[in-house]
């Protein structure tokens, strides 16, 4: 193989993987299934006829898998998340949950959602005792595994506060603790970071990673953010829009355990790179140069800014 | 500190200046009234005869037209009797503040125009009961069906349309039904109340608890929560503040229902006695009484607000006084019942 002599210019190619992350996949592959989506299509009526959101989505999840769903806006990431949540049904394909079909919403399939959706009149303790509630456990056990979550989490402190006087961040921490709690066989995480700046974002993708390495968790996440996709991911299915379709499933060659300090690594960047081709590809028809809008000055000589 | 304007779009006022705002919304009717009453220039349609003079048809403490008392001094005058003096005076149903003021507190301590009749405080306490009854009777039912009809299309289809006709009948049109129903006694005034309250309840209800947020039954239906736990543990908490609050205005509605229902059959409670002191002609009784049941209403909706707003500490961001409060006595409570362990130790 005759390697590029400038990295930097034209980067390796995404396919390629260093041997512990080749291994890490064999292994991976070995796994069970946990989650298998078949051949699912989702269609909806509207005005001018029908409009297909999603068509012929097929992948698979091994068990603690981290997959992230990726596509540009309208590739009905969204939908394909709440069907297999159960909150959508699809017009056509099934999907397996450790093998048997599954319909409709269940607690073996945790979700996390972007507006947080904690119950308000609840205190963050009974939020995560929710679940385990509705499964019929008794308070005192419900509270003593509620209690553990919390700490996973690092909330022990607020465990008695009320949602609304918690930041974004710790609103998403509770709900995923509250998800946790119920020990889903796969946790639907639905673009859970976006709501949040930069900074607790960063923070809780870490924080992500350490509950996802510490718990016998399967992860289903999605997001509209490339970083944040090669970062967390083991796997990315690429969506494309109109219709919603796989364009590829892509595994990322970064090793873990991953920090930030790979987001620059060259393996990062062609994968990064691949995803930016798939997402935004090049527009074949060149764009016709801007024409300049019919703007008069309306400042005065000498105060230019540039 | 800049000095904040007035009047700014959208901005809140401050603690001193609601206060203030607060008490002149009250003392601005109340002064239009003292300068009506009080400034002799101000209207003034009529003059109560002091002194009749000459006019045969006067009698002193009459009240006349002050056009035909003028007409009078002048016939009287040019006939060269002795002109009628007077003052000029409201009519009889504008009473002055403090004439109404005393009756405030007089309307309690008069005895009853006729033995058996109630009194003042008998009468009122008949009509809370009314009240009370007629609003618990409603909600007893309305509170749940509306809760259905807001959890359920179903429910709602069956019930809506017809409640929605029904709402649009005017309670005391069912007046004389509800007396042939009911007899002539408490019952059927109860009864009026609940028809004016119970279908506009129903839809208040449904309209609040239709507008619970679906990401919330969405994310604890995949936290396991199925048909009963979602109407129970995410639809009911979800409203109950809401409908904490259109309880509040509900009952308000209750009591412009209250009037019009103590007319059915046996006039009574505080519109018996409206009633009666009417055509006693005292009208400074009238205004006390219906100024009584405004401060009846106002205080019941503000405790009502306040413990609505404790209750409800969750949708507040500041930590709630109140509970606070509660925390702290029932912890206090608890380190007396079970002292700490050193001081055992002491002991």
């Amino acid at each position: 193989m005759n390697a590029p002599p400038d990295t930097a210019a034209s980067p390796p190619d995404y396919r390629v993987q260093s041997r512990a992350v080749a291994e890490r996949f064999r292994k991976l592959k070995e796994r069970p299934v946990v989650l298998d989506v078949e051949r699912l299509s989702r269609s909806f009526e509207s005005e001018g006829g029908p409009v297909t959101a999603l068509s012929d989505i097929s992948f698979q999840v091994h068990r603690r898998e981290f997959i992230c769903v990726i596509g540009p806006s309208g590739c009905g990431k969204s939908t394909l998340i709440r069907i297999i949540a159960g909150l959508d049904h699809p017009s056509t394909g099934r999907m397996l949950l450790d093998g048997r079909e599954i319909s409709g919403p269940s607690a073996d399939r945790g979700m996390v959602f972007q507006g947080y959706t904690l119950f308000p009149w609840l205190t963050v303790k009974r939020n995560v005792m929710f679940g385990l509630e509705m499964r019929g456990m008794d308070k005192v056990q419900a509270e003593r595994e509620a209690l553990q979550w919390i700490d996973l989490v690092g909330l022990s402190r607020f465990c008695d506060a009320y949602p609304i006087q918690l930041s974004g961040g710790m609103k998403q921490r509770t709900a995923i603790a509250r998800a946790l709690a119920n020990h889903p066989r796969i946790l639907l995480m639905d673009e859970p970071f976006g709501a949040l700046d930069a900074q607790t974002r960063a923070h809780m993708q870490a924080h992500l990673m350490e509950i996802w390495r510490n718990v016998d968790i399967t992860v289903l996440f999605i997001t509209h953010d490339l970083d944040e996709a090669v970062l967390l991911a083991d796997r990315i299915v690429v969506l494309k829009a109109h219709p919603g379709e796989v364009q590829e499933i892509i595994e990322v060659p970064v090793a873990r355990p991953r920090t930030p300090a790979q987001l620059m690594t060259p393996e990062f960047l062609a994968t990064k790179a691949r995803l930016e081709e798939l997402i935004h590809p090049r527009v074949e028809t060149p764009v016709t140069p801007a024409e300049p809008l019919p703007i008069i000055r309306l400042t005065q000589v000498g105060d230019e800014v540039e | 500190m800049p000095r904040h304007l007035w009047f700014t779009v959208l901005r809140p006022l401050s603690s001193r200046r609601r206060a203030l705002l607060g008490v002149g919304s009250f003392l601005i009717p109340l002064a239009v009234w003292c300068a009506v009453s009080y400034l002799p220039f101000l209207w003034k349609p009529l003059v109560r005869v002091a002194e009749p003079g000459d006019v045969s048809w006067f009698r002193a403490g009459m009240l006349v037209d002050r056009h035909e008392f003028a007409k009078e001094a002048k016939r009287v005058a040019a006939e060269g009797g002795v002109r009628p003096e007077g003052t000029r005076a409201n009519p009889i149903y504008l009473p002055a503040p403090h004439e109404v003021a005393r009756a405030l507190y007089t309307a309690f301590t008069t005895r009853p125009v006729l033995r058996g009749d109630a009194w003042l405080h008998e009468s009122l306490w008949l009509s809370i009961k009314t009240i009370f009854l007629g609003f618990m009777f409603s909600s007893a039912v309305g509170v749940p069906l509306g809760i259905l009809c807001g959890a359920y299309a179903a429910a709602a289809r069956l019930t809506e349309p017809v409640v929605d006709f029904i709402r649009y009948m005017p309670a005391p049109a069912f007046g004389a039904l509800m007396v042939a129903v009911f007899g002539i006694h408490l019952e059927p005034k109860i009864a009026i109340i609940v028809i004016g309250t119970f279908f506009q309840q129903v839809l208040v209800v449904s309209n609040t608890v239709r507008r619970v947020d679906p990401c919330l039954l969405e994310a604890a239906q995949t936290l396991g929560a199925r048909r009963r736990h979602l109407l129970l543990r995410v639809i009911v908490p979800n409203s109950l503040p809401e409908l904490y609050n259109d309880q509040r205005i509900l009952l308000g509605w209750a009591w412009t229902y209250l009037i019009v229902a103590e007319v059915v059959g046996v006039s009574s409670g505080i519109t018996f006695f409206i009633n009666q002191q009417a055509k006693y002609r005292n009208f400074d009784n009238v205004y006390a009484a219906i100024i009584i049941i405004g401060i009846i209403g106002l205080t019941t909706d503000q405790v009502l607000g306040f413990f609505g707003q404790r209750i409800f500490g969750w949708r507040s961001l500041k930590p709630s006084r109140f509970r606070t409060l509660m925390t702290r006595l029932f912890a206090d409570r608890y380190t007396v019942l079970f002292p700490d362990e050193p001081e055992e130790a002491k002991a």
